[in-house]
């Protein structure tokens, strides 16, 4: 017997993150009736993006284009190096619009018990892209945990030597944020990393 | 009837589970090694708690014994969060917490490496150099715990208790100097604080007793599992190892 298209599409919606079951099923009606405006334009924008959308062949970014529009942006400083875990990350910079330099997505952070070792990271495109010369500086801006923290050091010994200069993003205190309702450890990060007023 | 308890633990892992959720595996002093699941574990507001290393106050509850049940915490001391700027004080974290983890029975108390753990992980903000014997020393007890001690009481060959400089790869016991003079390449050193509790020993002495230690956690307590030894410990020995050789 074939399946029920509306509960395949609920079962298909409820795989997208930040979507259960619940709110799949509010999709689904909200989309059923009105198919022409929201349905139809949705299938063919997820259509387009499946089939044009790629990896930047240089950076790790997803975009139609390869080299994607930020690697081939002959404005961007090209001097500047940023080394983000995912896309993710790379798109909640350019929404910040405070950096204007390059990217490399890693792919991930190393992972002993997810079994990510450097080898299933893009370090040896991050290498070759440092060894081809132009960077002056690579920016470690990885997630402030044990296994960011952990691929940090990583990333900084094996590009030590290449006479780029290696920084990270600063911890502390988040803009708007109260000291009383801070973890321990922000805390502790911030009062480390204090500087002259 | 539900069950749940309540105690000081080391936080060993954690990993995304669904959502915003993550299992987390602890270390606890009555329970052993501990899994749970701890809702929100992945989000914003808790992901700097369940960081490996941390030092918690962990509240467990399930409904049977035998469930992985939910977690709750409140953090002790921010090992991870102290420890993320020194690069051997992360390394050696990350080793200590992932050798736990990979090599502790679940659910079965090892009181005496609890204590030793937080002993290390409390201090560790004090700088590596300020533990690394001490973590020598809980592998040592980590091995003794699971069945695979070292004997480090008397020489192999000859009885003696003095002047013990190396180890039997092959039986875990001291051989002094004047029995191994003939044997040096095939035996392992024995630093000299590993004979004398207090003694912070030098970074090549770590480094002989992180080459002891590793012998037998491979050979003998990963291997009979068909493991290898966790790539965090083997990421300690070689930073360490890049230290005391380049001499920095």
């Amino acid at each position: 017997m074939a399946e029920d298209p509306v509960e395949h599409l609920i079962a298909l919606l409820a795989r997208i993150p930040g979507l259960g079951r619940r709110s799949a099923r509010r999709a689904a009606l909200r989309m059923l009736a009105d198919p022409s405006r929201l349905m139809l334009p949705l299938a063919a924008a997820l259509e387009a993006a499946a089939a044009a959308v790629r990896p930047c062949s240089v950076c790790g970014n997803l975009d139609a284009a390869d080299p994607c529009r930020i690697c081939a942006d002959t404005r961007r400083e090209r001097g500047l190096l940023c080394v983000v875990e995912g896309v993710a990350d790379l798109w909640a910079l350019e929404r910040g619009g405070a950096y204007r330099g390059l990217y490399h997505v890693l792919g991930g952070v190393l992972s002993p018990l997810g079994g990510v070792g450097p080898e299933q990271l893009a370090v040896e495109g991050l290498l070759a892209r440092v060894a081809a010369g132009g960077v002056e500086e690579v920016i470690l801006a990885l997630p402030a945990t044990v296994e960011g923290a952990t691929t940090a050091h990583y990333l900084s010994d094996r590009l030590a030597g290449s006479g780029v200069n290696v920084t990270r993003l600063a911890q502390g205190v988040p803009i708007g944020g109260a000291l009383d309702v801070l973890d321990d450890g922000t805390l502790a990060a911030a009062l480390r990393a204090r500087r002259p007023a | 009837m539900p069950v749940e308890w309540q105690a000081p633990a080391v936080v060993l892992s954690a990993r995304p589970y669904g959502e915003g959720a993550a299992l987390v595996t602890l270390l606890t002093e009555a329970y052993g090694r501990h899994a749970g699941l701890a809702k929100g574990g992945a989000s914003r507001a808790q992901a700097a708690l369940w960081q490996a290393g941390n030092l918690v106050e962990a509240r467990w509850l399930a409904r049977l014994p035998e469930q992985l049940g939910a977690l709750a915490g409140e953090l002790v001391h921010a090992t991870a969060a102290l420890a993320m700027e020194d690069p051997l004080a992360l390394a050696l974290l990350s080793s200590a917490t992932a050798l736990a983890e990979a090599a502790l029975p679940e659910r079965e108390a090892h009181p005496a490496v609890f204590c030793g753990l937080v002993s290390i992980l409390a201090r560790l903000v004090q700088g590596p150099e300020e533990v690394f014997a001490d973590l020598v020393r809980w592998e040592a007890l980590l091995l003794a715990e699971l069945g695979y001690g070292l004997d480090l009481s008397a020489c192999a060959a000859t009885g003696e208790t003095r002047d013990l400089t190396h180890v039997s790869p092959r039986s875990g016991r001291a051989v002094s100097m004047r029995a191994a003079v003939h044997y040096l390449d095939r035996l392992l050193v024995l630093p000299p604080f590993l004979l004398q509790e207090g003694d912070p020993g030098e970074p090549q002495d770590w480094l002989a007793g992180l080459r002891l230690t590793g012998h037998f956690l491979e050979k003998r307590l990963f291997a009979a599992t068909h493991r290898a030894l966790p790539d965090a410990r083997q990421r300690l020995q070689d930073r360490l190892a890049a230290i005391v050789e380049g001499g920095g």
